[in-house]
């Protein structure tokens, strides 16, 4: 039988590895992007499964709002790569520092 | 009625003082002056009608406070016409002498405006002064002793661009918040043991106070003398008793008719005013009474003693005033009010008349106040001399002797010596050698001048002497109406103040206690060799100055010669300036410069700049370096603070 517990072990599973592609990460930028998807989507599967156990449709709402926002975000993030792209020419995380204090 | 009195200078101050462009320059000298003389007329009025009662006018609630209530109210009795009378008639002379004597003052430059500012000054010093004895309150009285002494550094400080003036004026409010504070004092003191502020109210509990006391101090003192000894001791910096007197002379800095009006005829004369006013409670405090009586009379004679060697004219009357009003503070301290306020009225007339005679001379000569310059003016300027000879006659009490027929000095300050002699006591007998001396002293000082500034030779700048010219008659005038006051204010007001009906005449204004109190009485019976001993002083003081300054001019620079010591002594006036140079200024500026330059500027200063500069700086590069601009650590710390969150979460369980 599958319960809550697998359903969160799963999330949390998913959540870290969205940490370690933000910061283990010294390449791309998109892989940061997709790495919070990854973080964005382990919250919804809690959503979903808490939803779930408790019988509760409000979690299951906010999942969709999550995801509607997640898409916008997801496509600000990557119109935001192709301008910085065409200015600086490459994407590569440890190049961008502009925001040196 | 008293009403008008008391705002007519007000309304001429506002008006001559913000309003003077819009009426010209002439007109706010003018209204200010008529609304001063329409308020003498009103006042001598008043000063004819009879006061069986006090009369209260009250025109509005002032404050209210918890059980502290104080009106906005008039007291109208015999005490309250008598200054009224004397104000309003002084300032209203004093405000017409100055058309003439303000014109074309050389302190100001061509087309500068100073004249509606100074007569807006005297009308708020008048209004003030109006206030101060019209009140019917210890408030309303401090609002007014408070106004006058800044209408008093105003006009010290009139001339402002000299150094000396500014610096006068300061003293001279410096100084008096030496007294205030003990006047502020007695009136919490008042307060605290009476619930009360109110005359009517804290009059009736003299008794009361006698016989209760409070800590003051560490130190359980009797009611009613601590509360009179601070009153008096507001009353002592107002009115230039010794210790707190330094400032008196060097309010000279200021123009002639403001020594004229405020130091010498109505503001320094608010303290003996004070002590009379209170004259419920004094009469309860005999060992204040004693004090008072000898500050009195040891301010007589060593204001007299300076006067007999200071050549700057105005300062010699400075002196004088200063020794009179010794004079008026010793009759209060023998519980004879009513003399005190005698002289204290007749003084008014003479003490202007000679400032103002004084004004009239330093005109003459271009503002020269060294009378060894002066000499041989009695032809030059014979309306001065006679008005200057009347007030020296007025001063020095010419009269004839076991009479009631003399000048107004005459009479006002035989009834004092008399009284103190009657008092029978230790510090009476003390105030009466004191006063007699000094009287002897008076009439030296005040001959002297007359003999240097009138007959002898001409001395000084030739030039000066050849341009002397009488004063035009818009200064004469005053002169010779205070020359009226200076002859007949003592005869036609004798039974009144000091005669047959002085008690009826005062009514319930002065209260004196008949159980303890009987020296008025016993002073009518003195024996003739005390009334006759001022007089007799006076002959000597004359003789003397005669002797000195017109059969053998050449004595009294030996005489100085020969003692050094003391000459030099009585010219630095007791080297009171200097002691209290050392005592107080330079150990006050130690202090502040110790504040400043230590407190303020290591401490304070240097620890914001260490902080700022220091400190500060350390935290901001410790911050910029995390700012590494790398998206990863960015998000490393967002973990960390996310982890942590959790963490103190699931240890402490939220925020219960």
């Amino acid at each position: 039988m599958i319960g809550l517990e697998h359903y969160l072990t799963v999330a949390a599973a998913l959540f870290v590895i969205g940490i370690f592609g933000i910061f283990l990460n010294r390449k791309n930028i998109i892989i940061i992007l997709m790495s919070v998807e990854l973080m964005l989507l382990a919250v919804n599967i809690n959503f979903v499964a808490f939803s779930s156990y408790l019988g509760d449709m409000v979690g299951q709402v906010f999942t969709l709002f999550i995801l509607t926002v997640a898409a916008a975000e997801a496509a600000i993030g990557l119109a935001i790569l192709v301008v910085f792209f065409r200015n600086r020419g490459a994407i590569d995380v440890e190049d961008v520092n502009a925001m040196k204090g | 009625m008293p009403t008008i009195i008391l705002f007519g200078p007000l309304l001429g101050a506002l008006i001559a003082g913000f309003g003077w462009r819009m009426i010209g320059e002439k007109n706010a000298m003018y209204l200010t002056t008529g609304l001063l003389f329409l308020s003498a007329f009103l006042s001598w009025i008043l000063f004819f009608g009879d006061y069986d009662v006090v009369q209260t006018i009250a025109l509005f609630r002032w404050v209210e406070s918890g059980s502290l209530s104080v009106d906005w109210a008039i007291r109208v009795d015999r005490l309250t016409v008598i200054m009224l009378v004397v104000v309003t008639t002084v300032s209203s002379l004093v405000h017409l002498y100055s058309i003439g004597y303000m014109k074309d003052d050389p302190q100001w430059k061509e087309g500068e405006s100073y004249l509606p500012r100074f007569f807006a000054y005297l009308s708020f010093f008048t209004f003030s002064m109006l206030m101060l004895v019209t009140s019917d309150n210890l408030l309303q009285m401090f609002f007014g002793w408070e106004g006058v002494g800044v209408a008093s550094y105003l006009l010290i400080g009139f001339y402002y661009r000299k150094p000396s003036a500014n610096a006068a004026a300061m003293k001279a409010f410096i100084v008096n918040r030496v007294g205030d504070f003990g006047f502020a004092l007695g009136i919490f003191a008042i307060f605290m043991m009476t619930d009360s502020i109110n005359f009517s109210e804290i009059f009736t509990q003299g008794h009361y106070l006698s016989t209760v006391s409070f800590t003051f101090l560490y130190m359980d003192v009797n009611a009613a003398e601590a509360i009179t000894l601070l009153l008096f001791i507001g009353a002592m910096g107002k009115s230039a008793q010794l210790f707190l007197h330094t400032w008196l002379p060097d309010a000279m800095e200021g123009p002639t008719p403001v020594s004229a009006l405020i130091h010498a005829a109505t503001m320094v004369t608010a303290g003996v005013f004070l002590v009379a006013r209170m004259s419920p409670l004094f009469e309860y405090a005999p060992g204040t009474l004693a004090f008072v009586t000898v500050v009195g009379a040891s301010t007589a004679f060593v204001a007299a003693t300076i006067a007999l060697v200071q050549n700057d004219i105005k300062r010699v009357i400075a002196y004088s005033t200063m020794s009179q009003l010794g004079y008026m503070f010793a009759a209060a301290g023998v519980g004879v009010y009513q003399a005190a306020m005698f002289h204290l009225f007749t003084h008014a007339f003479f003490k202007a008349m000679l400032f103002l005679g004084a004004g009239s001379v330093i005109t003459a000569m271009h503002h020269e106040q060294d009378m060894r310059n002066y000499g041989a003016l009695r032809k030059k300027i014979p309306y001065t001399f006679w008005a200057m000879m009347i007030g020296t006659l007025a001063i020095t009490g010419v009269g004839i002797p076991l009479t009631y027929i003399g000048l107004a000095g005459f009479l006002s300050k035989d009834a004092i010596i008399e009284s103190t002699f009657a008092a029978g006591s230790g510090v009476g007998t003390y105030a009466f050698w004191m006063l007699v001396s000094a009287a002897a002293m008076t009439s030296f000082y005040s001959w002297r001048l007359m003999f240097m500034t009138f007959y002898g030779k001409e001395k000084g700048d030739k030039h000066t002497h050849d341009h002397a010219h009488e004063s035009p008659m818009v200064m004469i005038i005053p002169l010779a109406v205070l020359a009226l006051g200076s002859v007949f204010a003592g005869m036609m007001w004798y039974g009144d103040f000091f005669g047959k009906n002085v008690f009826e005449w005062f009514g319930p204004a002065v209260y004196v206690n008949h159980t303890t109190n009987q020296v008025l009485e016993a002073a009518h019976e003195v024996s003739n060799w005390v009334k006759v001993s001022p007089f007799l002083a006076m002959l000597v003081g004359f003789l003397t100055s005669y002797w000195f300054y017109v059969i053998n001019p050449s004595l009294p620079s030996a005489l100085a010669k020969r003692n050094p010591g003391l000459y030099q002594f009585l010219l630095n006036k007791w080297y009171f300036d200097e002691l209290y140079d050392f005592l107080f200024v330079r150990p006050a500026k130690r202090l502040g410069y110790f504040l400043w330059k230590k407190l303020d500027g290591s401490i304070i200063d240097g620890t914001i700049n260490g902080i700022a500069m220091g400190f500060i700086p350390f935290l901001t590069r410790a911050a910029a370096k995390a700012q590494s601009g790398y998206l990863f650590h960015y998000a490393f710390a967002m973990i960390l603070g996310v982890v942590g969150l959790i963490t103190w979460f699931a240890i402490f369980g939220g925020a219960h």
